[in-house]
This record gives C-alpha cells, sequence and structure tokens, in this order.
C-alpha cells in the first residue's frame, strides 16, 4: 500500500532521530538493554553450564546403567528385609548372561581396609571388588602390568590393582608388578597400576590411595549379607529402555516377583540423568526469560514515553506531513517503526553486552564456562521481543500521531 | 474551472456556542488564476483556506477540485488529494531543519509512488524552478528566509499541483525579500501555475489578478479577473 521507499525513509529518519538525541535514546532504551543484556548473559550460562555437565558425563560414559538394591517405597522393612533386597552374586551371573542390550558388566562392592607395606601402613583404604569389564566401563586402564583375569576371578585369587597415587603412598617401586601388598593382614600381589580417577564436577576427591581386587576375592573378605551395586555398559547409546526392561525382566524372575509385587531394586539409566540436566536447563532458561520478559516490559514504558515526548515535540512536523500528503497510516506507520527502531537498536546494543559478557565468563578458567556463547535462537528471540515491546508500547504514541488534526497540528507552538 | 464551491458553510461547536466561521461562499476559480484572499482576523479566511486546501471539510455546502466533489471524502481519500493536486506554502516554512533542501521539496513523493532516481530528479527541477539549484544540500539552518520560503515553494510545487495554496507566505519576510518571492510567485504563475495567496498586505494582493474579500463569512467583495477585465 505505502511506496517502499516510505519505509527506508522512516527507519532511516528514525535513526536519524536517535543519533540527534544519543543520550536520550541511550537513557529511554536503558530499560531494554539490560533486560536483553541479562537475558543473553543467563541463557550463555546456562547454556555454558549445561554443555559442561553434559560434555563431562559423556566423557564418564553417557550409556551406563546402575543397578542398585532398593526397598520398595512405603514397604514394611520387615516385609522387604535387607537379606531378600541385597544383590546377590548367582544374580549378577543371571543379568550378565541373559540381557543383550547389555555389553559390559561389572559389581562393585567396597571394604575399608588397612594397607600395610613394609613399615607403611594406612587405614581405612577404598578396597573396590569387580571384575575384569570394570576397566572397560569406568574407561580407567591398566599402565603398567595386566588386568585381572577370568582365572583370577575364578579362583579369588589374592591378586590386586593400585592405582598410580598408591606407589608414592605405600613406598612402592615405579613399576610393583611382582611386588606383595597386606590389606587386613593377608597377603596380596600386585599384578598392576591402574590409572588413578579423573577428577570431575560430580567427584572432586579422588586422590588417595585405590586398590582394586577381583570380585570373587572380595567376596570372601565381606560380611555374610555385604552390599554391592552394578555398573553395564550398553550396546549402543539409545538402548538403554531395551536394557532396563531386560533387566527388570531378570531380575523380577530370578527373585520370583510375583505380577503384583513392586520391584525390590532399582535400575537408572544415565541417559535419563541427561534428560535431568536437560530438562533443569529448560526450566532455568524459562523462568530467567519470565523474569527478564518483566524487565523489558518495564522498558518498554519509557519506550512509549519517549514515544509520546516525540509525538508532542514533533507535532509541527507531523500536520506538515498530512499536509502533504501523508495518510494517517502513513503517519501511524513511521512513529511505529521509529518505536520499533528504537528498541532494536537497545536490544542490539544488550546483545552486544551479552556476548561480551559471555565472552568474558568463557575465559575465567575457575568458572568452568568455556563453552558459554549467546545461542542463535535467543539472538533471534530477543529481536523478536523487542521488536513486539516497540509495536507494543509504540502504539499508542503513533495513534495519537495518526489521529492529530493537521490543521491544529500546524499551528501547534 | 478548477474550483467551484456552492453554499459553502463551517460551523465550529466551542462549547455550547455554535461560531459560524463560513455562511455561504459561491466561488469559482478557472485555471492560471493569480488569487489573493484577503479579509481581517476572525473574517473566515483562514477556514476558507483550510476547506480549499483539503485539511478540513465544511460543514454544508459542496467543494469540487479539478472536478472531484471533495465532501464526501475520507481522510485517506483527502491525504491523496493533498499530495496529488495540493501544494502548500506556510507563513513560517515549515521545512524540517535536520533534513537538506533537496530532502525536505523530496517529502510529498514519499507519500506517492516512485524509486529514488523520479524523487531526486523531480525535487532538483523543482529547486531549478524556484532558483534555488545551488542550494540542495544546504540545511534550512544555511538557508536565509527568502531562500527558505522557496525551498517551501519548490515542496509545493512538485507534484504539478492543481492549486498552489500559500497562507500568509510573506509574514515572516522583510519587504525587500517579500518583493524577490512574489517574483517567483508571477513566474510561476507565467508558466501556468494557479496560485491562491491568503493575506492581510495589500501590497502582496497587488501583484494578483485577483483580489476577493471576506468579512464574517461571506464574501464581501471579489474583483474579478483583473487580466481578463483589462483584455476585455
Amino acid at each position: 500500500m505505502l511506496n517502499p521507499f516510505f519505509y527506508f525513509q522512516a527507519i532511516f529518519l528514525a535513526l536519524g532521530q536517535i543519533w540527534a538525541n544519543k543520550l536520550r535514546a541511550v537513557l529511554t532504551t536503558l530499560g531494554i538493554i539490560f533486560g536483553v543484556w541479562a537475558v543473553t548473559t543467563v541463557v550463555a550460562a546456562i547454556n555454558g553450564v549445561t554443555t559442561m555437565v553434559l560434555n563431562e558425563f559423556e566423557s564418564l560414559g553417557g550409556s551406563k546403567m546402575f543397578i542398585f538394591p532398593d526397598r520398595p517405597d512405603d514397604a514394611p522393612r520387615n516385609k522387604y528385609p535387607w537379606s531378600m533386597i541385597r544383590l546377590k552374586p548367582h544374580e549378577l551371573e543371571a543379568l550378565a548372561t541373559n540381557c543383550p542390550s547389555i555389553a559390559a558388566i561389572t559389581p562393585e562392592t567396597n571394604l575399608g581396609a588397612t594397607i600395610q607395606h613394609g613399615e607403611r601402613q594406612r587405614e581405612a583404604v577404598r578396597v573396590t571388588g569387580i571384575w575384569p569389564d570394570w576397566h572397560e566401563i569406568q574407561k580407567r586402564t591398566t599402565l603398567i602390568g595386566r588386568p585381572f583375569t577370568p582365572i583370577d576371578e575364578a579362583n579369588a585369587r589374592q591378586v590386586c590393582l593400585v592405582n598410580e597415587d598408591a606407589i608414592s603412598e605405600l613406598g612402592l617401586d615405579s613399576d610393583p608388578t611382582g611386588q606383595h601388598i597386606l590389606i587386613n593382614t593377608r597377603r596380596f600381589l600386585i599384578v598392576g597400576v591402574v590409572e588413578n580417577e579423573t577428577e570431575t564436577i560430580f567427584d572432586q576427591n579422588v586422590t588417595g590411595t585405590e586398590v582394586l581386587i577381583p570380585f570373587a576375592t572380595a567376596v570372601k573378605l565381606q560380611r555374610p549379607e555385604f552390599f554391592f551395586m552394578i555398573i553395564t555398559k550398553l550396546t549402543g547409546p539409545n538402548v538403554s529402555d531395551e536394557a532396563k526392561a531386560e533387566a527388570k525382566f531378570v531380575l523380577r524372575h530370578v527373585r520370583k516377583l510375583g505380577p503384583e509385587d513392586p520391584d525390590t531394586f532399582e535400575i537408572f539409566a544415565a541417559d535419563e540423568f541427561i534428560e535431568g540436566i536437560k530438562n533443569v536447563s529448560v526450566v532455568l532458561t524459562v523462568g530467567g526469560g519470565c523474569i527478564v520478559a518483566v524487565s523489558l516490559l518495564v522498558g518498554g514504558i519509557g519506550i512509549m514515553n519517549i514515544m509520546l515526548v516525540s509525538v508532542s515535540e514533533r507535532t509541527r512536523e507531523i500536520g506538515l506531513r498530512k499536509a502533504v500528503g501523508a495518510t494517517p497510516s502513513a503517519v501511524l506507520m513511521q512513529f511505529l517503526l521509529e518505536a520499533v527502531t528504537l528498541c532494536l537498536v537497545g536490544g542490539l546494543i544488550g546483545i552486544g553486552a551479552g556476548e561480551a559478557t559471555a565472552l568474558i565468563l568463557s575465559n575465567i578458567p575457575a568458572a568452568k564456562l568455556g563453552e558459554a556463547a549467546v545461542p542463535w535462537w535467543a539472538i533471534i528471540m530477543s529481536f523478536s521481543f523487542c521488536a513486539a515491546i516497540g509495536v507494543l508500547f509504540g502504539m499508542f504514541p503513533a495513534v495519537k500521531a495518526a489521529r492529530l488534526d493537521p490543521i491544529e497540528a500546524l499551528r501547534h507552538e | 474551472m478548477i474550483i467551484r464551491t456552492q453554499q459553502l458553510r463551517k460551523v465550529y461547536r466551542v462549547g455550547v456556542e455554535r461560531i459560524h466561521a463560513l455562511r455561504g461562499i459561491d466561488l469559482t476559480i478557472e485555471p492560471n488564476e493569480f488569487v489573493a484572499i484577503m479579509g481581517s482576523s476572525g473574517s473566515g479566511k483562514s477556514t476558507l483556506m483550510n476547506i480549499l486546501g483539503c485539511l478540513d471539510r465544511a460543514t454544508a455546502g459542496t467543494y469540487e477540485l479539478d472536478g472531484s466533489d471533495t465532501s464526501r471524502m475520507g481522510a485517506a481519500e483527502l491525504a491523496r488529494i493533498r499530495n496529488e493536486r495540493i501544494g502548500f506554502v506556510f507563513q513560517s516554512f515549515e521545512l524540517l531543519p535536520r533534513m537538506s533542501a533537496q530532502r525536505n521539496v523530496e517529502l510529498p513523493m514519499i507519500y506517492a509512488s516512485g524509486g529514488w532516481r523520479k524523487r531526486r530528479r523531480t525535487a532538483r527541477a523543482a529547486l531549478d524552478r524556484v532558483g534555488l539549484s545551488d542550494r540542495v544540500t544546504h540545511r534550512p539552518s544555511q538557508l536565509s528566509g527568502g531562500q527558505k520560503q522557496r525551498v517551501a515553494i519548490a515542496r509545493a510545487i512538485l507534484n504539478n499541483p492543481a492549486i498552489l495554496l500559500a497562507d500568509e507566505p510573506t509574514g515572516n519576510l522583510d519587504s525587500a525579500t517579500t518583493r524577490e518571492l512574489m517574483e517567483v510567485f508571477e513566474q510561476l504563475h507565467d508558466e501556468g501555475q494557479t496560485i491562491i495567496i491568503v493575506t492581510h498586505e495589500p501590497d502582496v494582493a497587488s501583484h494578483c489578478n485577483r483580489v476577493i474579500v471576506l468579512a464574517d463569512g461571506l464574501i464581501a467583495s471579489d474583483s474579478g479577473v483583473k487580466a481578463l477585465a483589462q483584455g476585455a
């Protein structure tokens, strides 16, 4: 309907107005600037945290599945005693042989033990009983020597692996294979050295001596009704539902649970955790967005205020434009475009400030936000929101301008 | 004829009072006339000017401009008429301060069709007609009063309007500049432009071919067309 050049002219004119009143424009759009700055920074930070957590999680093994003993909710303790719900070695065997979606499986049982090597003695050292698959599942390989063999397991041999820290803490040789240590006064042969656990955001207290022994050997050292959990690695990234169903079926079958009986165990797949993190980040983003939307609305009131001032300052100009043929809709469009341009300029400054903040955040090593960046959708969303604010709050002043009587307007002092 | 009004009336309501600004104007203006409308303040000349310029609508009566009846037109239609058929010149120039002379002259074309090349060409031609081809990039603040008013005239004649309406065009100018400006009007008149000037200065009116005097919302006297009378 209107000459396309009219729009260029209107935007050009609006930019000219903003440039001519730089300070006023910045003060007016301060609400918009801070709002957009806040939203882009918050989104960038959440994005950075989520990416970092997910990356660490993936590196720990995103396709892991954990199985714990678990008393059904609200069930009386005497109906489900520990002896009934605890995992048992034969259940472990059943899971290992009957679940096609499980690629690797290991039990993990911990006991605190006193370790002795020569004169050196350390109390309450973490000794973990494992199957050979443990190395593959936990991504911790043997640096020196060999991992456990099925023979170690089958014969419950008194062999052990130590981690790197143990070498210095126990005063072992740099290649300790062939040396012996005492675990609770029993003599164990060191067959290899396993790498230290890497520090993650989930576990930052990982230093210190660690000793690994075959699970079958650990069973002998443990109390009769000891606790262990099962960690498995799945055959692929998208089989967690199948794997859970298989493990549940096998365990219920082995435990002879009836159709009405609740599960007496808990199966937890790691990708649920990933979903959880993603959900939390969505909730945080939406929540932050709502708070910021309020500040943008407040910013919009500033826009409306300045547009009203602009309309009354330029009443004669409006009168002239009408006299030379501007229709009411052309005047409306001009002032709407001016409000939108003002908001978009504010948005641009805000996004620039947000990008700069994200850049600074990502370069603070302690913040661990290396991945912090303003995602493109946040930029597009901020811009659309600014434009919407401009239309919403520019409408009233623009209608006022469009309705001005040209004669009155030209007479305006 | 280019303008014909029949029993044009305008009534303003101020509170409960009704003010009759125009009480029945019958006026016919032919193409290429050069008309002065005079009258004391309150005589209705500004009201008549606003109605002739399609800025306002009469309460009763008809107004035909260039063959089209404007009495029943809406705001958007009147805006189009103003854009295409009418050129305004105001006492206080009404130039936009941050725009160059050329941009000021182009203003009416923003609300019409045509690309920027055509706009530029037309605006330059209009500035040339008023003798300001060397001032296209100047801003209003860099121009004298007479030059400003000539820019305003260039803006008014940009779209080759049916009528050029000037409301006290010399009100803010000294007598020497007034004379210069009247020469511009005379030149445009010679080129065939129909011009209506509202003024209270007899000097200005003396340049015109026809003088209409309003009093109390009625035509008190109409000199008729001097040039034609002389020719007859």
